[in-house]
């Protein structure tokens, strides 16, 4: 999943997968707050596979 | 590749006399050149109809999802191996076919021909090795090699893998081909230009849906593109929802895709869709060490479990 997206040109960073159980809350709030950080980080001009306004020519 | 059509014929007599099957579904000559149609010949005279040659690169599995009866089934290599993994997905029974299987050296790329010539096409002959084709003012003759489809030129599964009985020798398997070259090139780009070549890779895409239909993974009553309860995916031409009909599509492709080329031979904008599978197809390699419709014994990656799956991406 994640590497078709990054081959379609998807930033890195930009997506994430974790196993969190509903026990974990710990884990949760460690792995979301490293997510928001990194995804932050990134240059918001490179937000790809959003829909704009139509482009007309 | 012309030479078959004797035996092939031959075949499909004896097994629809013999009663074993109800049809044999093959090819005939289609209305415009280098676009053979499926055929589902019953009697004698439609097997009179069949025709084999390099203009046959439609995927004959399609035809087979759910049917009930017997059927005999012409095979060239990825057909066959669609018709392995129709029947390792319950699509249809092995023993409801008989499978005439016939050694292929590949099909030629009607886009690549259509585009060498200013002007129309109108006829185009098959002797051996050499393709003559002709038009209004011009002709000439090529090598097949040169005009293979892209998906041809880098097969390694030629010869049918699953079959009842052969319509020819079996030929000898390419060896040598890189089949990932083209992955590997975009693999090499950076972010923001694999995300433009995509974008202009995509952007004639009219989303006429033929490449979905002529695919024979693509068999679900109702695709995810043409459902409005829930509605998953916008229905316009953004750049966006055309993606993401693509991303998904190749998804529901991963580990099943055997490059035949079918859906790349039908698009009518000439699209290269099948950079989306390949990919898909080359992690399976590297990750699985699996390659779709081998072998009627193996279940597929994506719905077997084992303990050391790769899973680097998941934190
Ligand atoms: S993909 Fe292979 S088996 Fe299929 S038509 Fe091309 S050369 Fe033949
Ligand atoms: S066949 Fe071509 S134009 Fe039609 S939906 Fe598929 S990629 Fe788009
Ligand atoms: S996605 Fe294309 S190449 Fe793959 S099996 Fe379907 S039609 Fe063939």
């Amino acid at each position: 999943m994640k590497n078709l997206l990054e081959h379609t040109g998807l930033e890195p960073g930009r997506l994430h997968f974790s196993w969190i159980s509903s026990a974990e809350s710990t884990k949760f709030v460690d792995v979301v707050t490293k997510i928001t950080d990194e995804v932050k980080a990134l240059d918001p001009a490179n937000k790809k596979y959003v829909k704009t306004e139509p482009k007309v020519d | 590749m012309t030479q078959y059509i004797d035996k092939i014929k031959e075949i499909a007599n004896r097994v629809l006399t013999e009663g074993k099957v109800e049809m044999v579904i093959g090819f005939r000559k289609g209305s415009v050149p280098m676009m053979n149609q499926p055929h589902l010949a019953t009697s004698a005279e439609s097997v009179d109809e069949l025709v084999w040659d390099s203009n046959c690169g439609l995927n004959l599995a399609n035809y087979l999802t759910d049917k009930k009866g017997t059927i005999g089934i012409i095979a060239k290599g990825c057909d066959s191996r669609n018709i392995v993994t129709h029947v390792i997905e319950n699509k249809i029974k092995r023993d409801q076919l008989y499978i005439i299987g016939v050694p292929c050296t590949g099909m030629i790329d009607h886009h690549k021909i259509n585009a060498m010539f200013d002007g129309e096409v109108l006829n185009v002959e098959e002797s051996g090795d050499s393709i003559t084709i002709s038009g209004n003012g011009f002709s000439e003759t090529l090598s097949k090699q040169e005009l293979l489809a892209e998906n041809c030129a880098v097969c390694s599964h030629r010869n049918p893998v699953e079959y009842d009985e052969l319509a020819g020798d079996l030929v000898e398997e390419q060896k040598d081909v890189d089949q990932y070259a083209s992955v590997t090139k975009v693999e090499a780009l950076s972010a923001d230009e694999k995300f433009n070549y995509f974008e202009d890779l995509l952007s004639p895409c009219i989303r006429c849906y033929a490449c979905r239909n002529a695919c024979p993974l693509c068999y679900c009553p109702t695709c995810f593109v043409d459902e409005s309860r829930p509605q998953w995916v916008g229905k316009s031409q953004d750049p966006t929802d055309v993606k993401t009909f693509h991303l998904l599509r190749a998804y529901h492709c991963a580990g099943r895709c055997t490059d035949c080329g079918a859906c790349e031979r039908v698009c009518p904008m000439g699209i290269k869709i099948r950079e989306f599978t390949k990919k898909l197809n080359k992690d399976c390699q590297d990750l699985y060490g699996w390659e779709a419709g081998l072998s009627l014994d193996e279940r597929p990656p994506l719905d077997t479990f084992k303990t050391d799956d790769p899973d680097e991406f998941i934190k």
